[in-house]
């Protein structure tokens, strides 16, 4: 609107020498257009740049003590250091569930049909309910008067409703239901990505199901496995809603991101806050780095065959 | 390398859903032979061969090998080696581990696989790209892993599944070659599916032409040349010059062909009334006065010869193949020799 009303008001003859000065510059090999790309850099800069680096200052800025005093505390307290290992005991083997149950659904549903885009629809369901709701859900399904429990007992499977909530169990079941989907969904594009023709010269030279797929399909699709797995752990690290509300906070799955926040926002200590995000960033990129370091031991190319 | 005697197709069929890919086909193959199943994009010959290969399932029929029947077993204890149209090589496999794969599947040991492997990489020329990776070879070079994939392993049978049409003309042509020449040295026995007559008729022992999931002919390349059964078969090897005629028996195998001004000979038996007479660019001659009279019209120059359309005076186009330059716009003569031309009635006519 602004440059309408400008056009309108500026004489004529105003337009040509901006157009001349913008052929000058190409003329003498000033390419401009790469400064589009400024906007996107101020964003990256105003909404992650800054605020981790702020992050980065206040957690050397402790409330009391030396420069490093927050990660030396973080480090001398079992009630912080460990949350690491409960952490990690967490996500990783849901991470490993995920794309483990992943992998099998995705590679039997790798021929197009109507039963693959019924499931795909079904399981792109929980995604978009996000860890919140499906925390809430299963609060009520699993809870002693829950659903699961009346239907067990009333068919006489259970004589006391199954103790689920407020335990490891029930937060490894959420993250299960909201991150398989996730999973499933990365592992079936990569599964269909492999040309199936493949397999079919692998049968004609004697190799049964199990060995297509262990000798041929497996290894096309470790890089895939790698970025998946990696993506999904970092889905399962950063848990915080069901860990507060199915798990037991304040004990077994205390993870990392419920220390951070009792840091923030019940001792009001931001700098030990920051310095335990960090560390999270950290633990997450060390394990993100190991995997994708793994992933370039495997075969990286194309996963098509021939010029065609 | 034949450890069999022959492989029969007993009536197979296959169906996809309602649409019949595949009816009905009856084919012997015998050991060392070199069998070409040609026929347009559709035809079934594609199905035919996965079936055969068993990567396809059978909707009836039966497939035996030697008497005994293996069309209910899997591709993977059926031992065919097949060569597909996009190679399929294995991406992340080097040449050499590719060549071997069949036979660690059978689990051969490894001195012995090392051995056959390299034997069969000298075989195809590639014994300096043995540790490449699929994606660094040329078009040609995979063909010639692929072929080397397949024939490793000894099996009774080799199908290949249009194995040259990704390749450029020359390059086809070398491989052709060389597709004959690995079928001789290491006796195999192959079946060969193109949609490319000229590979059809320089690569095969017998020939089988399919149209709409139907065998329409077998026989040898020069029965097939010469002796097309009926006009779709006909088309498919260049006869080009298609006329709406009257046939009538003249005497004992001598048939009348005539339509308007045109009146041509042919031999055989057909049924006099309507029918088809067709015959090749190549056949047609020019001739003196007793020819048949034409305008020359389009002239193709192309290389060797020259290709003309002929007008004739009712307005239809006959193509002639001709050793001289021709002039658009010169009356000339021609004619056809009788045992060049080919009358098709009834069935047989339906193209």
């Amino acid at each position: 609107m602004s440059g309408a009303v400008h056009n309108a008001a500026s004489p004529p003859s105003a337009a040509p020498p901006r157009t001349a000065r913008a052929d000058d510059a190409r003329a003498a090999g000033r390419d401009l257009r790469p400064l589009l790309v400024l906007p996107g850099l101020a964003v990256v800069v105003a909404l992650f740049l800054y605020p981790f680096l702020y992050g980065l200052f206040l957690s050397f800025e402790p409330l009391e003590g030396g420069a490093l005093a927050n990660y030396i505390r973080f480090f001398s307290e079992n009630r912080l250091y460990g949350t690491i290992g409960t952490t990690l005991w967490l996500s990783l083997p849901i991470t490993v569930l995920n794309v483990g149950l992943a992998l099998p659904v995705a590679y039997a549903l790798r021929v197009p049909s109507t039963s693959q885009r019924i499931i795909t629809t079904i399981l792109v369901v929980p995604i978009t309910l996000g860890t919140v709701l499906a925390a809430q859900g299963l609060l009520s399904y699993l809870s002693p008067q829950g659903w699961m429990n009346r239907a067990l007992l009333d068919l006489g499977l259970i004589v006391e409703p199954i103790r689920l909530l407020h335990k490891p169990a029930a937060v490894v079941i959420s993250l299960v239901i909201t991150g398989f989907p996730f999973a499933f969904l990365m592992m079936l594009s990569y599964v269909t990505g492999i040309d199936p023709t493949l397999a079919r010269a692998a049968a004609t030279l004697g190799a049964p199901a199990h060995r297509q797929f262990f000798r041929i399909y497996l290894p096309l699709l470790a890089p895939g496995i790698a970025i998946t797995f990696a993506l999904c752990f970092v889905q399962a690290f950063a848990v915080f809603p069901s860990a507060v509300m199915l798990g037991a906070p304040a004990g077994p799955t205390r993870v990392i991101s419920i220390a951070a926040y009792e840091a923030a926002f019940e001792d009001y200590d931001y700098s030990m806050a920051s310095a335990i995000a960090l560390i999270m960033g950290a633990v997450q990129l060390g394990v993100v780095a190991f995997v994708l370091g793994l992933r370039n031991l495997a075969y990286r190319g194309p996963v098509a065959s021939g010029k065609g | 390398m034949q450890n069999f005697g022959e492989l029969r197709l007993d009536r197979i069929s296959r169906h996809f859903h309602t649409h019949a890919a595949l009816r009905e086909l009856d084919l012997t193959i015998k050991a060392g032979e070199f069998i070409s199943l040609l026929g347009p994009s559709g035809c079934g010959k594609s199905t035919a061969l996965n079936c055969i290969a068993g990567l396809l399932s059978l909707t009836s029929g039966e497939i035996r090998l030697d008497g005994k029947r293996i069309d209910p077993l899997p591709p993977e204890q059926r031992g065919f080696g097949m060569v597909f149209q996009n190679y399929a090589l294995f991406p992340h496999m080097s040449v050499r581990r590719n060549i071997a794969f069949g036979l660690e599947m059978r689990g051969i040991r490894r001195a012995e696989v090392n051995q056959r492997v390299e034997k069969a990489l000298k075989l195809v020329r590639l014994d300096n790209l043995g540790d490449r990776l699929p994606g660094q070879l040329s078009g040609g070079q995979q063909q010639r892993v692929a072929i080397a994939r397949a024939a490793v392993i000894e099996p009774p049978l080799v199908l290949m599944d249009e194995p040259l049409s990704n390749l450029d003309a020359k390059l086809r042509i070398e491989m052709r070659h060389e597709i004959r020449r690995l079928h001789n040295e290491l006796g195999l026995t192959t079946i060969y599916v193109t949609h490319d007559q000229d590979e059809a008729l320089s690569l095969s022992d017998r020939i089988v032409v399919m149209r709409d999931g139907v065998k329409r002919q077998e026989g040898t390349p020069e029965e097939l040349y010469q002796r097309p059964a009926t006009l779709d078969v006909a088309l498919f090897m260049g006869f080009r010059n298609v006329l709406d005629v009257n046939a009538r028996q003249d005497g004992v195998g001598r048939i009348t062909a005539e339509s308007g001004a045109v009146r041509l000979g042919a031999l055989g038996q057909a049924p006099s009334g309507p029918a088809i007479a067709a015959f090749r660019p190549d056949d047609v001659l020019l001739a003196g006065e007793e020819g048949q009279p034409a305008h020359v019209g389009t002239v193709e120059y192309c290389g060797r010869d020259w290709l003309a359309d002929l007008t004739l005076p009712d307005g239809r186009t006959v193509l002639m193949r001709s050793p001289h330059p021709l002039t658009k716009g010169d009356p000339i003569r021609f004619t056809v020799p009788p045992e060049r031309v080919r009358v098709f009635a009834g069935e047989e006519a339906l193209a």
